[in-house]
């Protein structure tokens, strides 16, 4: 039977783990590398390291941290922040990375999203969506706002068509992130992923407001994610996704174990 | 041990270069020229993405090669789209041939309701008998994505659940496949490699 993922998220600053609440307040957590490693160890199904400053300082991806967190890391490794082009994208490869992320660069430009596919597969390229409510209008879920440079900036883009143009254009994968939960601990925003999740064929990788496993057994059940996103649970020793895991077993939640 | 990789464009082949360094393996690859295949003792051929990027194989001339290093009985290993190209193609690409050592034909997962691609860990039915996947038990959970797959046959060496019964790995003497993706399936995963890198046939 398909699993539900748990993918573990590491928010990278200048080549640290750092983790933001609502983007901002962040607090030195640790080696990417050696917490990747540690993630997977403990039961992560995925690695995800995002560049949470790339976009914004206009910095590229820091291969070095990539290639030395994907050596010996033999579960899917996604790497998002500051990839602009193919060129970027491919640099990305090289390092070590099986997907890339990439969020404002595809909506200043979605072409970029068939240009990745084209020399990688589709499989490697996650959209990644940023969206808070938007109770002006006539769906505030469906027609969420789209927001890029780490959640500065709106777009005037709606989550459910820009999630269906990105599928169109090739994404393999979405990751969308609540800005309304991001951080919160109050949960998923399942309302807005199952928004998502079934508008669109691909996998949606439900982000933000992780806080309890009953949220996770929530996003999964109500929410329709195919996977789930997690930073600041696992960080610090609050638990581990192995354990996170088996509660989740327990509550009816198919997922993969032993790991 | 030596193991020529096959670089056809199709994906990224550093981690598969770097599972296979990891267990030992002197990895080198070639992506056009077809000597090394002619000396190889294992290949693998990996590959994600559409079957047409396979066209490659054809042109350069290595599926020629690939196909007289089977016939030597040199071990290989085709991973996703490699697994699918051991069949006689894929209805993804209708005009593009695949090497038909096995004679069916890959064909996209039927609209069920559920999503396609097929994307995430799922679990394997390991045919008894089988040398790549020796050791590992009922049940134990391999990476996957993909849209397309091979049909359950005789030669399927385990089976894969997702919307239908599919081939998650093939076995016949020295020419194996595995529709998942070994370098990125933790433990399990390079267990198989490993199986793959130790065969020396029956």
């Amino acid at each position: 039977m398909l699993t539900k993922r748990i993918i573990a998220c590491l928010d990278v600053h200048a080549g640290r783990v750092v983790k933001g609440v609502q983007f901002v307040d962040i607090v030195d957590a640790g080696d990417p590398a050696a917490l990747a490693a540690r993630h997977a160890r403990e039961g992560a199904d995925e690695i995800v390291l995002l560049d949470i400053t790339a976009t914004h300082e206009g910095r590229q991806t820091l291969f070095d941290t990539v290639r030395r967190t994907a050596l010996a890391l033999f579960v899917p490794f996604t790497v998002g922040g500051g990839i602009r082009s193919a060129d970027d994208a491919a640099q990305v490869f090289e390092a070590g990375a099986d997907k890339v992320s990439v969020n404002s660069a595809a909506i200043a430009d979605p072409a970029l999203i068939e240009a990745i596919g084209r020399s990688f597969g589709a499989q490697a390229v996650i959209v990644a969506i940023d969206a808070r409510r938007d109770h002006e209008a006539a769906d505030p879920i469906r027609d969420a706002q789209v927001f890029v440079q780490g959640g500065r900036k709106p777009t005037g883009r709606r989550v459910v068509e820009w999630a269906r143009e990105a599928e169109a254009r090739g994404a393999g994968e979405i990751l969308l992130t609540s800005m309304d939960s991001d951080g919160m601990r109050t949960g998923f925003d399942c309302e807005l992923t199952a928004a998502v999740s079934e508008a669109v064929s691909i996998p949606v990788i439900a982000s933000g407001g992780a806080g309890t496993v009953d949220h996770f057994v929530d996003v999964f059940g109500r929410g329709k994610a195919d996977a789930a996103l997690a930073a600041s649970i696992f960080h610090f020793g609050v638990s581990s996704a192995r354990s996170l895991k088996e509660e989740l077993a327990r509550a009816g939640v198919s997922v993969r174990l032993p790991c | 041990m030596r193991v020529t990789v096959i670089d056809y464009k199709a994906g990224n082949l550093t981690s598969v270069l770097k599972a296979l360094r990891h267990l030992g393996a002197e990895a080198e690859v070639t992506d056009g020229d077809f000597a090394p295949v002619e000396s190889a003792e294992r290949i693998v051929l990996p590959g994600v993405g559409h079957f047409q990027a396979t066209e490659r194989l054809d042109v350069t001339g290595l599926t020629r090669a690939i196909r007289a290093a089977i016939a030597r009985g040199v071990p290989f290993l085709g991973i996703c789209v490699g697994m699918q190209w051991l069949y006689s193609g894929s209805t993804e690409a209708r005009q593009q041939a695949g090497l038909g050592h096995f004679t069916e034909a890959c064909t996209r997962f039927p609209d069920a309701g559920e999503k396609v691609p097929h994307v995430g860990w799922n679990s394997l039915e390991a045919r008894a008998g089988s040398l790549l996947l020796a050791g590992v038990d009922a049940g134990e959970f391999v990476y996957f994505t993909h849209s397309y797959k091979a049909p359950v046959t005789t030669d399927a060496a385990a089976i894969t659940h997702y919307i239908e019964p599919f081939a998650a790995a093939v076995e016949r003497a020295n020419v194996m496949g595995v529709q998942f993706h070994p370098e990125k399936s933790g433990t399990t995963g390079l267990k198989i490699l490993g199986n793959f890198l130790a065969w020396e046939g029956n």
